[in-house]
């Protein structure tokens, strides 16, 4: 067969711009181009406005990524990594990198982006000095970071700040060095820059504004900054975050024109018909622009223009939105003092709030808003078409939920919203395209919606209106698990608690209450076990568990019964025994007057009715023949259940024991979210019920079928299929891996067909099965946890841990006795 | 019930009981809970919930609360109220600290179990 040639696309830079433009190209035409990149940065495309959280460390690299390996292979795109293009030829239409690749075009995109601006004071050169516009400049702030010390930042714009607080939380002492009389002074006005001063300060940041850099100073490595009043300020690492410049020089050297950026008509194309250029490189109308939603608009754009669409950029307005955590603060349009401009301000010093409004014949434009933002896309919708606010004037500045009625329903909020309100700036989607996807498509989970719809997928900060348009549209049916509180005691989900314990480096119980400003004095019943188990799930081996956090079942490693009494359930490791540990068990019941043994569902036996202070003696025997806890108290792993598989069975295919075997001497002994249960099951018949278990493995002729999320308790569902693995090895590997994924993202009490639901099977096939260094991450992670954990508590306890546990701590009636 | 003279019976020093913890003291009356706050002060009430009779002992201690291991009831320890939406009361007996010893009134621990 053959297909008319392709078309040759050359995409110079590899950023958020091109990312986007190609997204919209391979839906429109995929099979149009033969498409080559040029991405100077060693590595594929990720989300640079994620770059702080990766620096404070609430993100990863791996959750910032936008498109992997894989995506690229997959649409057939080649993608020339670490290769910086240094020339341009037009006339013989090819590009030519620093290591010597050509490439011919027929279409060339220029998407080089910007630079820092780099101040030129003496010793800007040092080592220690960096700018903040690529994972590079993070990673080297990290390592600098790892170090302590102090850290000046140049620049109290929105990345000087986000920088600031992201040293900050990695430990560092931050002072932020500012040229102007405010802070983010294009963003804010004065009124708003002070209040974000003292926010900062609270922090623990240092802020000195009206500060002009000197010198830098140093020897072989930075050590300090020097102003021009001769003041000096230590400092290990330097941070250079006064601004951009577009990257056009490399357009301009090859002819194309350019002012301060590459200069492009409203159809992306540059001087040259053959050439476009898209994102923070171009000067379109003479403006620059550095923010994302302005790239994504040209990206869309650019697309149309590469197929033979019309289509015009027309400029954009934009908003801006402060992440660091804890600060609330959002502008957007022009709000300084002129001639015919009116403002409607609001201030509420006591609870640090501060709304400004500027009006221009009856219309706004400009919002500063600062400690209560939730009004930001509305005011922005109202500037961005003009709308006439005469009639809404009076009660305007105390937001949406104040118009025409007296609702302070937030949700009545988002739907008064029109359809076309954008929710999310980032990537320009409307409240009628968000509701529309959720209805068509059936979507029920915030990770759907940003799946179909890219809203919230970006910055994450219209995350709130997303799922407030998600509970208007799907009502009852959508379940707001996002947002719920872990406990009275806080506002936080588990999920910002988990995070937060990573970036803020949390590592005790009172810590994590102090610095999340818990409201109790100590906790409550409901988040202390949560926050006991997250703390030594995230650092094993630093973190000492804390007993009194645990329920009674796990402090004291045994089941409390309706009566106060206890039951035993020694381990059996894939529900086999023997007849020296069956004596013990019958000598322990005959000896402690237990009174009654039943056989669990589990495959194990259980002694019901024990006395609390028996419980150690009894552990002593059992554990001089080798029997140990069986966990069934605890969220944790409780049985392995098998059938004989090949070793007895006529049907079997596989050791469903042994394998049941390693299974559970791999995993015993780890603290989950919630219970997980097991089962091997020799062959498709299925007779240990392999397929209702949190994992459950049927052997097959060729190997191994990994099941996972079944339940069969308060829900009854059936498992899901993971993968197939073709060895016992890979099965336990790949089981451990899924163990590991779970107890870092598993909520306390959550199971794991309820986690799977949340984050999505997709994602955890990804990370367990697909992606072999993650799995096998996952899997060392796991082994370091197991290290400290599989140490059975039973006979540390027989041997005298926690003696007071068991033990009254006085008895009248032994006095008694005694005398 | 008539008053009587408390004779204060040490059973115990502080630090024989866990920071947001409690222990059991065997009485002829039957187990009582002590228990020892996060701020260091000590209540005892007797081991029993008032809901369904759990071991108050056994709970997880918050504040000047216990929950009952068994139904989650959350009982205050210096009256032994319930808390919350459920409504009962478990009795105290008469505690005090004298220099991290523990004592408490021994003339609530005579008599009949209550």
């Amino acid at each position: 067969m053959t297909s008319p040639a392709k078309q040759k696309l050359v995409i110079v830079g590899n950023g958020m711009a091109p990312g986007r433009m190609l997204e919209h190209l391979l839906e429109a035409a995929p099979e149009r181009f033969e498409i080559t990149i040029f991405n100077a940065e060693p590595r594929v495309n990720y989300d640079r406005i994620m770059l702080s959280p990766v620096l404070s460390g609430e993100k990863a690299y791996e959750d910032i990524v936008i498109h992997d390996d894989a995506w690229y292979e997959g649409h057939g795109i080649r993608l020339l990594k670490g290769a910086r293009v240094t020339g341009i030829d037009r006339s013989a239409k090819t590009v030519t990198a620093a290591d010597g690749t050509v490439a011919a075009y027929d279409k060339l995109v220029v998407a080089t982006g910007s630079g820092p601006i780099v101040i030129p004071v003496p010793g800007h050169k040092l080592p220690g000095v960096v700018a903040y516009r690529d994972l590079d400049d993070v990673e080297a702030m990290l390592a600098a970071a790892g170090k302590g010390g102090h850290a000046v930042v140049i620049g109290g714009g929105l990345l000087g700040l986000e920088a600031a607080a992201g040293l900050k939380m990695r430990g560092m002492e931050v002072t932020v060095l500012h040229l102007m009389g405010h802070l983010m002074e294009r963003q804010l006005d004065p009124a708003a820059g002070y209040l974000l001063e003292r926010s900062m300060e609270a922090r623990g940041i240092r802020i000195i504004t009206r500060a002009n850099t000197h010198a830098i100073v140093g020897e072989s490595h930075v050590e300090a900054v020097r102003l021009d009043d001769d003041t000096e300020i230590p400092a290990d690492l330097v941070v250079m975050a006064v601004g951009i410049r577009p990257a056009a020089e490399l357009a301009r050297e090859a002819g194309i024109e350019a002012g301060r950026g590459v200069l492009v008509d409203d159809a992306m194309l540059t001087s040259d018909p053959d050439i476009l250029a898209i994102g923070e490189c171009v000067e379109h109308r003479g403006i620059c622009y550095g923010l994302v939603a302005p790239l994504y608009e040209m990206a869309k754009v650019a697309a149309k223009t590469l197929i033979g669409e019309e289509a015009a950029y027309g400029g954009s307005v934009t908003a801006t939105k402060l992440k660091v955590t804890g600060v609330d603060l959002y502008s957007a349009g022009d709000f300084a003092e002129a001639e015919g401009r009116e403002e409607i301000v609001l201030r509420d010093a006591a609870a640090g709030v501060y709304k400004r409004l500027v009006l221009e014949s009856n219309r706004i434009i400009g919002v500063v808003l600062y400690g209560e933002t939730a009004d930001g896309p509305w005011f922005f919708d109202l500037l961005k078409k003009g709308t006439d606010v005469t009639e809404l004037r009076d009660t305007l500045i105390f937001g949406q939920a104040y118009q025409g009625g007296a609702q302070l329903d937030p949700m009545a909020a988002v739907a008064a919203l029109p359809d076309d309100a954008e929710i999310c700036g980032c990537n320009g989607i409307s409240k009628g395209t968000i509701v529309k996807a959720i209805r068509e498509k059936g979507l029920t989970a915030l990770a759907e919606v940003r799946a179909h719809t890219k809203a919230s997928a970006s910055c994450g900060t219209c995350t709130g209106l997303v799922e407030q348009l998600m509970q208007l549209t799907l009502g009852d049916a959508y379940s707001k698990s996002a947002v719920e509180p872990v406990c009275g005691c806080t506002d936080l989900g588990h999920d910002d608690v988990r995070r937060l314990i990573v970036a803020k480096e949390l590592k005790s119980i009172p810590a994590l209450m102090q610095e999340l400003e818990w409201r109790s004095s100590g906790g409550c019943a409901k988040c202390r076990p949560a926050l006991n188990y997250y703390l030594l799930a995230t650092w094993p081996e630093e973190y000492r568990d804390d007993g009194q956090s645990r329920f009674v079942n796990e402090r004291v490693h045994a089941n409390i019964q309706k009566n106060g009494l206890y039951s035993v359930v020694p381990r059996m490791w894939g529900g086999l025994t023997n007849p020296t540990e069956l004596r013990a068990i019958a000598d322990v019941a005959d000896k402690f007057a237990i009174p009654m043994v039943k056989m669990t569902g589990g495959q194990r036996v259980d002694l019901v009715g024990v006395k609390k202070e028996d419980l150690p003696a009894i552990w002593a025997d059992l554990s001089k023949v080798g029997l140990v806890s069986g966990h069934a108290y605890g969220k944790a792993l409780r049985t392995v259940k098998t059938c004989v598989g090949s070793t007895w069975c006529r049907f079997g295919t596989q050791d469903a024991m042994g394998l049941g075997i390693k299974l559970e001497k791999s995993l015993w002994g780890s603290w989950t979210p919630a219970k997980v249960k097991l089962a091997v099951s020799g062959c498709p018949r299925n007779c240990s019920e392999s397929t209702c278990k949190d994992v459950g493995i049927i052997c097959v002729d060729s190997g191994y079928e990994i099941h996972y999320a079944g339940a069969a308790g308060l829900d009854i569902k059936g498992t899901e299929v993971l993968c197939h693995a073709k060895t016992e090895e890979e099965t336990v590997e790949i089981v451990a891996a899924l163990i590991q994924l779970y107890r870092e993202q598993g909520r306390y009490l959550e199971r794991i067909y309820k986690w799977a639901k949340r984050v999505g099977e997709e994602s955890i096939k990804e990370a367990v099965v697909d992606d072999l260094d993650k799995r096998r991450a996952l899997v060392e992670r796991f082994a370091i946890s197991q290290k400290h954990a599989q140490d059975d508590p039973w006979a540390a306890r027989a041997r005298g841990a926690d003696a007071h546990e068991f033990a009254p701590l006085y008895d009248f009636a032994k006095l008694e006795a005694a005398e | 019930m008539t008053k009587h003279d408390m004779s204060w019976v040490e059973i115990g020093q502080l630090t024989d009981i866990p920071k947001q913890g409690s222990r059991v003291v065997r009485t002829p009356r039957g187990d009582l809970a002590v228990f020892r706050s996060i701020d260091d002060e000590v209540f005892a009430l007797w081991d029993r919930c008032p809901h369904k009779g759990g071991p108050l002992s056994q709970g997880i201690v918050h504040g000047r609360n216990v929950t009952c291991p068994l139904h989650n009831w959350v009982i205050n320890l210096e009256d032994g109220t319930v808390q919350g939406p459920d409504e009962g009361c478990a009795r105290g007996v008469a505690v005090r600290l004298e220099g991290g010893r523990i004592l408490i009134d021994g003339a609530a621990l005579a008599g009949n179990a209550a």
